[in-house]
């Protein structure tokens, strides 16, 4: 008897004590030392020396290690997807025009509040009043995208009319940015560094419970997605609908990268670059494996940019945008350069 | 199933082509075909003259002008995509895409038609799998990356892979192109072979008129003006192969069987 494909046991158990150890790390470091006994004794709930400390892990660290962990896992499938679809390692989960369209949607909400009239200022600082902001953009560019997408069959073009639906929002943004005051484009700058904190639990709940309706959907397009492996044409030989699962994962992708865009801003390079590690670690193309890999690979590494943003024992924070590429894009050339090439 | 309809594949006054918006774009027809099953079919015709096509249509990718296509006596537009990948199964003569897919998860992706909605592989499908693997004799590769394979191996596992997919039918679309003569002749060997044991319906269009003359049980020869399918020995006789090439260039030698350069200058 043949044996089925190569078990990753070890590998995976690896990559969750590894994950287990950095969400600890992760809430253990901040800007106010506290000991890790007070950390422990803070999330069992247990007496603690001082009461801010409990309020620093529980309404502050905690949250935020949370919302790390869905944006950087959510990010990453939504590249897998990506990539798998288009057959192209350069495509992210922003291909779609998501991020720009969340983009457009804050830029309008921050810089034309003064030509939309003074009544929305009042909204355009507060999180909920820019994610709504950033959802509305998001889904309306994607619509666009999306009924482009019907009428047009290959599966490549979809791709280019992403991206030039992003550059058209990007010129709509120029033109906004180039009539706002310099506080309103500071606003805007900083919410386009992306930010993973300042997220209430009720923000938290709404972030889990669509990224938990999406990671679902992925689930059910595992099968054909490793059957789109061979090309559009063998899929459909093996009986694959291969317009519905390009539809599932359109709809997927869109739901968690919109709605992560729109909470933590859109940031930069972890759905593109966590795929290509995680397929350098595991060198597989089998969706059963990639996708909880990529989830775990994910959560890790932006638990990671992220202790390195808060700048440990200091008052400053650094946008976490940068950090995720400064941090990242070394890593991926190394690797490319040492391994010369990555399959998909 | 009736009788009188034994043929695995049938065609009535089958025309293909394409549409577009403007205009519609007849390549042949009146293609009448009547296939029985545990038969080696080899497509011959020039570059350009509608091979493709012709297999396109048969296999469901793109529909026909006019006319009926049977599969098992059932009309092909009624068979759903899920069934029919259960019926007939493609070896594609596009280059596979970049992935870091084993041999044996190449092959394995046969089964999808059967396994469960997660793509579980029961101890049937394991079987079914390594059989086509010793049919192929290619058992020896599953543990290979499909990017390390030759172009001979990667053509042996793609076949192994259709035979998986258990169909009765299997379309080949120039499954030699890439091929040297050795491996094109183990090949062509292998998909006679499989045709006789196992009683596969096998279609494979290609440029080895050689080899398909000395091997196939059933030509089907395209030309600009005609179709003509029929027996092998048949067509020999009958000097419809002759016709294959309108060219002072080359002649049809029916005691080699092989075309031969004319000697007329």
């Amino acid at each position: 008897m043949i044996n089925p494909t190569k078990s990753y046991k070890n590998t995976f158990t690896l990559l969750i004590i590894t994950l287990l150890v950095i969400v600890f790390i992760n809430i253990s470091l901040g800007s106010v030392y506290i000991p890790l006994k007070q950390i422990f004794l803070s999330l069992l709930d247990g007496l603690v020396e001082k009461e801010s400390w409990k309020a620093i892990i529980l309404n502050y660290r905690l949250p935020k290690a949370i919302t790390a962990i869905i944006v950087g896992s959510g990010l990453s499938i939504s590249g897998l997807l990506m990539q798998t679809l288009f057959r192209n390692p350069l495509a992210g989960p922003f291909v779609l025009g998501i991020s720009s369209g969340a983009s457009l949607g804050v830029a309008i909400l921050i810089l034309g509040a003064a030509f939309l009239g003074a009544n929305i200022t009042a909204y355009a600082f507060t999180n909920w009043g820019q994610a709504i902001a950033a959802s509305v953009g998001a889904f309306l560019v994607l619509s666009a995208v999306m009924l482009a997408a019907i009428k047009v069959r290959n599966t490549m073009s979809i791709l280019i009319i992403g991206l030039m639906f992003g550059s058209l929002t990007a010129a709509v943004i120029s033109v906004l940015a180039y009539f706002s005051s310099a506080n309103q484009l500071q606003q805007y700058l900083f919410w386009s560094f992306g930010s993973l904190g300042n997220l209430s639990w009720n923000e938290i709940s709404a972030l889990s419970v669509t990224f938990f309706i999406g990671i679902s959907l992925v689930i059910f397009i595992i099968k054909p997605l490793n059957s789109l492996l061979l090309g559009e044409n063998y899929a459909k030989s093996m009986g694959v609908n291969v317009k519905r699962t390009r539809n599932i994962t359109l709809i997927s992708t869109s739901l968690l990268t919109g709605v992560i865009t729109a909470f933590s801003g859109p940031i930069a390079f972890i759905g593109l670059a966590v795929p290509h590690l995680t397929k350098l670690l595991f060198n597989t193309s089998n969706h059963k494996i990639l996708i909880p890999a990529v989830a775990i690979s994910g959560a890790i590494i932006m638990l990671i940019c992220d202790s390195i943003a808060q700048l440990p024992n200091s008052e400053y924070t650094l946008p976490i945008n940068a950090i995720t590429s400064l941090f990242g894009a070394p890593i991926i050339i190394w690797l490319l350069v040492r391994k010369r090439k990555i399959y998909y | 199933m009736k009788l009188a309809d034994k043929h695995i594949i049938k065609t009535v006054n089958l025309s293909i082509g394409y549409t577009s918006k403007k205009e519609v774009k007849t390549i042949t027809s009146n293609l009448n075909i009547d296939l029985d099953s545990g038969n080696l079919v080899c497509l011959l015709g020039e570059n350009g003259v509608g091979k493709s096509t012709l297999l396109r249509t048969l296999t469901k990718v793109q529909p026909s002008l006019k006319g009926e296509i049977f599969i098992n006596s059932n009309k092909l537009e009624t068979i759903n995509y899920t069934d029919f990948s259960k019926i007939l199964s493609l070896v594609l003569t596009e280059r596979l895409p970049d992935s870091s897919l084993t041999v044996f998860e190449l092959v394995a992706l046969g089964r999808q038609p059967y396994t469960n909605w997660i793509g579980y592989l029961t101890t049937e499908d394991l079987h079914i799998i390594e059989s086509a693997f010793e049919k192929t004799s290619t058992t020896h590769l599953k543990d290979s990356k499909c990017y390390e394979l030759s172009d001979g191996q990667l053509q042996k596992v793609l076949i192994a892979r259709a035979l998986a997919q258990n169909t009765p039918i299997i379309v080949l679309d120039e499954p030699t192109a890439h091929l040297d003569i050795h491996h094109t002749i183990e090949t062509f060997t292998l998909l006679k072979q499989l045709a006789k044991d196992f009683n596969k319906t096998i279609i494979v269009s290609s440029h080895e008129i050689n080899l398909a003359l000395q091997l196939a049980d059933e030509l089907w020869l395209m030309t600009p003006n005609q179709f003509i399918s029929g027996k092998t020995e048949t067509l020999i006789s009958n000097n419809s192969v002759q016709q294959l090439f309108e060219s002072n260039l080359i002649s049809f030698n029916k005691t080699l069987k092989q075309f031969t350069i004319s000697n007329s200058q």
